[in-house]
């Protein structure tokens, strides 16, 4: 075992596929010789060569529509697309090509290409480096979409999305890249060494695409969330002060029904959290989710914390991103309800 | 020029109720353009993206160093993928027409822009067509009753319903699915040409898409991945002149040639008479030459003209000259190959005749043996379960209880309007919470 940050642990998944797995290459923007611009790349490009790890032209429906003929090809790659708030050019391409190609051709032709892309705030990005988009990939059938928010569950996750048949979406909460952020920007940064998911094999393992965890038993309320929220929300539980249940979601698509359900059925009282906007936002299938299946054990009406449904402001991050203490008013509100 | 900047809005040369006019189309002489050495520099054959390569000459005879000296059979099996072409095609608007099919869209006048290169291409090479490239079916094998079951949405349909007529797709003869989204499989070419390279392999792509979707970003990401990688791939552009109703000036076709774009990019740029069989024969020979040689990609302008509608949903007649295709300065391809083999000794108007016929039967045939599957008003029909087959590869929980409630409304869906309909939304609602 080792102590990893998020950007380690996926720089060593990616490591560990290019060695087991041939078919594997890399490309994006700034990917190679440099390493990306987050340095998950790092280092791999000297180690397996510039036709396995390659820079791309800047244009991301270029890598994404190339990545499709790659993987019609016999070739797994792994794109990256530098900003989630960059990928709208590819979008055609996901959407319409990649996400429908084994659907249209009955089987016959499939790409199995792998998305890795950093999403979210609180790194003074503004609104088109701070976006959180994952509910518009789950809106599209024939794509799975992921969000780790550990070192541990992002090695394991990529693996499995880079093994897997189908194409998968990956996003990666980049303020949580370095650190667990318990949504207090004034506290100094915490390393991953200080967090038990920091700890890391250094070979191969596997997270399942189809599974959430539950990161913190509790028996008042279950709060869904994942990405960089299961650790505000984690100091939002300790703030209010109550026996929360927390589940990280981990995949959105597939999404692991029973696991959510179960919780809320036994706790009778949800928040779902996230930091992407609200309207039309995932939170609304979770919340639409639970209700069909926990309607009659719910004690209190199901409430969201979310993004505004504004841009990203760049001055205002802080009163935009959903913090510990909105958060835990609505736990709160929730406990108090009926 | 003026003293203020004015919005130049492109006007088609002709409209309906005027002579068709085609002064635009730059022509050479057959014979006329050399034919540079497959490892010449692109600085130095710029002149090949703005001229025009032909072979045919006007007494039909082939000439200059572009005749890429075909034996006569090989130009007979041209002739005869072109003419089961155009008889497939007539066949399948006919059939449109009587309501069997919902949609289709012919290739008529266009036939050489997929049957010949798909001769001069090898049978490992990746296609990546367009949805008006019927002719490389054809020329790979494809049988015609395997398309028309696709039409048909049957029983025997290779996409299992699930894409409107002519999307085809065939894995084992490696042509890649046809996307009505247009212009997608450009850059996806240029992906599995990289691969090929990757991977070390002999194989090239060609891809083609319509002069009008040049205009869609994906074409140019395809030019500049190929060109930046030196991809072994060839990237066709028909310009039939018209995108539906939307004539090729609003490409970008008024102020150069869409070949012209290959030198922008750094690769050969080829213009050649998309209706002179020979000429793309051997322009496309050049290309995949020079592909495999790790030359990098070649930009192909196939100049030709869409002589039906866009599709049976259109009506061309409102937005061009009725008889504009009679006045096509490049002839029909059919036509000008048949009259070759024919100044060749090669052929005559009665065996043209008979093949016809015997085409024309073949097709007949084939559409005998693909009703049999079912059609899609009179069925049989596949089971409507299968749509939830294919979204991923193992089906995730969520589509297997979608599946399971379609089925269960199914079961108990009255044959015809009987007292159960009565109770059916209430027993649909029961079925919906329990699924």
């Amino acid at each position: 075992m080792a102590y990893m940050n998020m950007v380690q642990a996926l720089n060593s998944a990616m490591d560990i596929m290019l060695q087991r797995d041939p078919r594997v290459v890399i490309l994006g923007e700034d990917i190679g010789y440099f390493g990306g611009v987050f340095r998950v790349t790092d280092g791999l490009q000297r180690k397996y060569g510039e036709h396995r790890v390659l820079d791309t032209p800047i244009a991301e429906g270029g890598i994404i529509g190339a990545a499709i003929g790659m993987g019609v090809n016999g070739l797994k790659p792994v794109a990256e697309i530098q900003f989630a708030d960059y990928i709208y050019p590819g979008f055609d391409q996901v959407v319409s090509e990649l996400a429908r190609l084994r659907y249209r051709t009955a089987g016959e032709f499939s790409a199995p290409v792998t998305i890795r892309t950093p999403c979210g705030g609180g790194i003074r990005g503004g609104q088109t480096h701070s976006q959180s988009p994952e509910a518009i990939f789950t809106h599209v059938s024939g794509i799975k979409v992921v969000m780790p928010s550990n070192p541990y569950d992002a090695k394991g996750l990529l693996i499995s999305a880079i093994e897997d048949d189908d194409p998968v979406v990956f996003f990666e909460p980049k303020r949580i890249y370095n650190g667990p952020f318990d949504g207090d920007p004034h506290k100094p940064a915490v390393p991953w060494t200080s967090h038990p998911k920091g700890e890391v094999p250094e070979g191969y393992y596997t997270v399942p695409m189809s599974r959430a965890e539950i990161v913190r038993p509790g028996n008042d309320l279950t709060v869904l969330t994942y990405g960089t929220m299961v650790h505000v929300v984690e100091a939002a539980v300790r703030m209010a002060e109550v026996d929360a249940e927390i589940v990280d979601v981990r995949t959105m698509v597939p999404l692991d029904v029973d696991t959510l359900c179960t919780s809320v059925c036994k706790t009778g009282r949800c928040v779902v959290v996230h930091e992407a906007t609200r309207f039309g936002g995932f939170g609304a299938e979770l919340v639409a989710t639970v209700q069909e299946a926990c309607f009659w054990n719910l004690e209190a009406p199901i409430q969201r914390v979310t993004g505004w449904d504004t841009p990203y402001p760049h001055a205002f991050e802080w009163e935009y991103f959903p913090g510990p203490a909105r958060i835990a008013q609505a736990l709160k509100s929730v406990m108090e309800a009926a | 020029m003026t003293q203020r900047s004015r919005l130049h809005v492109p006007n088609a040369p002709a409209r309906p109720g005027d002579k068709p006019d085609f002064s635009y189309v730059r022509l050479s002489p057959a014979g006329a353009v050399p034919r540079p050495d497959v490892t010449a520099a692109v600085a130095d054959i710029e002149e090949l993206s703005t001229s025009l390569v032909r072979v045919l000459d006007d007494s039909h005879n082939a000439v200059g160093p572009w005749n890429p000296h075909l034996e006569p059979a090989d130009l007979q099996v041209g002739l005869r993928h072109m003419v089961l072409t155009r008889a497939f095609d007539d066949r399948m608007q006919r059939i449109q027409r009587q309501g069997r099919i919902s949609f289709y869209m012919k290739s008529t006048g266009e036939e050489a822009v997929a049957v010949a290169p798909g001769m001069a291409l090898r049978p490992g090479d990746m296609l990546f067509p367009s949805y008006r490239n019927q002719g490389l079916y054809v020329v790979r094998g494809r049988s015609l009753t395997d398309l028309m079951c696709q039409c048909l949405s049957n029983t025997n349909d290779m996409c299992k319903g699930r894409q409107m007529p002519v999307m085809y797709h065939w894995a084992k003869g490696n042509i890649f699915s046809i996307s009505g989204n247009l212009a997608t499989q450009f850059p996806q070419a240029a992906g599995w040409a990289m691969a090929a390279a990757i991977k070390g392999e002999d194989h090239i792509a060609a891809s083609w898409i319509g002069e009008g979707s040049t205009a869609e970003a994906d074409f140019h990401y395809a030019l500049t991945f190929a060109s930046v990688y030196r991809a072994p791939v060839i990237l066709n552009v028909v310009n039939n002149q018209w995108a539906i109703s939307t004539f090729q000036g609003f490409a970008g076709g008024e102020r150069g040639t869409f070949a012209a774009r290959g030198p922008g990019y750094g690769m050969p740029g080829i213009r050649v008479d998309g209706n002179d069989f020979l000429a793309v024969h051997a322009a496309t020979q050049w290309a995949a030459e020079r592909a495999r040689m790790s030359g990098g990609p070649t930009l192909i302008e196939h100049v030709t003209y869409r002589a039906s509608a866009h599709s049976t949903s259109d009506d061309p007649s409102r937005y061009r000259p009725k008889d504009e295709w009679q006045a096509w300065p490049l002839g029909d391809p059919i036509v000008r190959l048949k009259k070759h083999l024919i100044a060749l000794g090669e052929w005559s108007e009665d065996r043209h005749v008979a093949l016809e016929k015997e085409l024309e039967a073949h097709v007949t045939a084939c559409w005998k043996e693909a009703v049999k599957y079912g059609t899609l008003s009179e069925g049989p029909s596949l089971d409507p379960a299968t749509m939830f087959e294919d979204v991923y590869k193992h089906m995730p929980p969520h589509l297997a209880r979608q599946r399971e409630e379609l089925r269960a409304l199914r079961a108990i869906q009255p044959k015809n309007g009987s007292a159960e309909q009565q109770n059916l939304d209430e027993q649909a609602q029961s079925v919906a919470k329990e699924g």
